[in-house]
């Protein structure tokens, strides 16, 4: 059982009045806020560690260092992955993913290979693999969705081929509200002996992770989805593709040996850790794990599940309401549009009423013209929010819609 | 109340123009000069079209797809430059940009502006400015390549 008052005590950022209203932060799906014991170790970090890592020999040097490598092995248990040396730190989701495709996807591809990722891929899964099969003449294809708009596995089925070296998709949607299947799409791509690399960023932080479960070739997610600070990424790999993979960036710390002419890098992972790390954000990703896991991500998980169980049919109840994904079941991911109206507006009426909503194409364009709209406004929850903030919403939706229907007045 | 002020930038002008804007043509004409601009945040579209003949902006009329402030702002626009010469539009739009940004303009110049004087509340919006400023964007784009 998760103690909300406790857990909200933690979050002193949600205690605030918006425009004169209570804050309601319903943008979770763009960054997670962050709990005190993450800033306060960050903090202390700066007081009393903070040095450059894998360098001195002083002391602070060595503290620094073993934080660092400390958070690396926290990391790899919180994904259940086999060794720390398969962590690789990056700046975000993002850069993990162009690492990939430019340190491996570049290359093993040859021209008529292809790449098959999903339909309702963010662009930072999308985009890297797009350019990735220009630069290569490999095709990129598609796996589309079925009737109720969740990914369609016969449509993975049909795109996946011999000639597929790479499947990348995302393990939960940020506009949809589902959940993939990871493992039966990993089972079709190993038997098409293609890699797989999941986008986690939606999930790491709402559910346990097992990268060894899922099988998954190469993992990405990002610390500020899950109440780490911002610039923070990691890249999981499993060793024997770390050991193909080139690195992309070169320069200080992943080098071996350099003379005029020729250099030999690293081994994972330090080997793709080009200049001075994050290190303060690798600090705060640690105690961000260290306070999912004293919540849980079990108790995490329900929580969420049943706010949005809450919070579905409230929705689907407003006149003119069109939600996207399934209708009878959801993550706490929610885009909607009202009838006639532009998401950018439904925004700013929330907005004015404390209820902070994410409106936009979410990053994912191609999904959106498959949905057959430009944008949507998109609500998205934490575990730290609560039922009454739901109602707050709701109700302050109901009111903004008709402040425009009733237009003119 | 919070949704008091949401009157406060909707106002009932900006509401009509983008209920009914003007110079709206599902078709644009093809032998004017026309550009296509996008906001990045929601990818909506906006395309203007206008001709320039001795001088003066003359045709104007656009279509794409936005929310109420684009909408409204580029209807306005329209009413707003049709007609002027190159160097009074230039100037109606720098007024426009810089009223929206919140900075001071002329009352000569606000009165130029006509409907789309209303539009300087957005200032107060600053994640909205975007909206209300791209069509204006759009005319300055065109008149800037034919320096």
């Amino acid at each position: 059982m998760i103690d909300i008052k406790q857990v909200r005590a933690d979050f002193p950022i949600l205690n605030q009045q918006v425009n004169g209203e209570k804050l309601v932060y319903f943008d979770n799906a763009a960054t997670s806020q962050t709990p005190l014991p993450v800033l306060n170790t960050i903090c202390q970090y700066y007081l009393k560690e903070n040095a450059n890592v894998h360098r001195g020999v002083h002391t602070l040097a060595e503290r620094a260092t073993e934080h660092y490598e400390r958070v690396r092995q926290q990391v790899a248990d919180f994904i259940h992955a086999a060794s720390s040396n398969e962590i690789i730190f990056t700046r975000s989701t993002t850069e993990s993913l162009n690492d990939i495709a430019r340190g491996l996807g570049d290359n093993i591809l040859q021209p008529g290979d292809e790449i098959v990722i999903s339909i309702m891929e963010h662009h930072s899964n999308l985009v890297p693999w797009q350019e990735l099969a220009a630069r290569t003449g490999a095709k990129l294809k598609y796996i589309e969705l079925d009737n109720h708009q969740e990914l369609d596995l016969n449509s993975a089925t049909e795109q996946i081929t011999p000639k597929t070296k790479i499947v990348a998709v995302t393990a939960a949607s940020n506009v949809l509200g589902t959940i993939n299947p990871i493992k039966q799409i990993v089972q079709l791509a190993h038997h098409a002996h293609a890699w797989v690399v999941v986008d986690a960023a939606q999930y790491v932080g709402h559910h346990v992770v097992d990268v060894q479960d899922w099988d998954a070739d190469f993992v990405a997610f990002s610390g500020h989805k899950m109440l780490g600070p911002t610039g923070i990424g990691v890249l999981y790999g499993k060793q024997d593709l770390l050991n193909i993979m080139h690195p992309v960036q070169f320069g200080g710390e992943m080098i071996e040996d350099v003379t005029r002419q020729r250099t030999t890098f690293k081994k994972s992972p330090l080997g793709f850790e080009a200049g001075t790390p994050n290190i303060s954000g690798a600090v705060g990703l640690g105690a961000a794990i260290d306070y999912l896991n004293k919540v849980g991500i079990k108790n995490i998980e329900k929580r969420e599940q049943s706010l949005a169980n809450y919070l579905l049919p409230h929705l689907q109840k407003i006149d003119h309401l069109t939600l996207y994904g399934p209708q009878d079941h959801h993550t706490g991911v929610f885009a909607f549009n009202l009838d006639g109206l532009h998401p950018h507006d439904v925004a700013t009426g929330l907005d004015l009423e404390g209820v902070a909503v994410r409106a936009g194409h979410h990053c994912a364009q191609p999904l959106m013209h498959t949905l057959g709209v430009t944008a949507t406004a998109r609500a998205s929850l934490a575990f730290y929010n609560t039922k009454e903030e739901c109602d707050q919403f709701i109700q302050s939706l109901v009111a903004v819609k008709e402040f425009f229907s009733n237009g003119l007045g | 109340m919070g949704l008091a002020n949401l009157s406060f930038l909707y106002k009932t002008l900006v509401l009509e123009h983008a209920k009914s804007p003007h110079h709206y043509e599902a078709n644009l004409p093809t032998n004017g000069h026309q550009v296509t601009l996008h906001n990045p945040t929601c990818g909506d579209t906006i395309n203007v079209s206008l001709q320039i003949k001795d001088g003066y902006l003359n045709d104007l009329c656009f279509n794409g797809s936005g929310c109420t402030i684009s909408q409204a702002s580029a209807s306005m626009m329209t009413d707003t430059l049709d007609g002027k010469s190159a160097d009074d539009a230039q100037k109606l739009i720098q007024g426009f940009l810089n009223l929206c940004m919140g900075k001071p303009i002329s009352d000569e110049l606000k009165q130029g502006l006509r409907d789309a004087a209303v539009m300087g509340t957005v200032a107060e919006f600053p994640a909205r400015i975007k909206c209300a400023t791209l069509a204006w964007h759009a005319v300055q784009d065109i008149l800037n390549q034919q320096k």
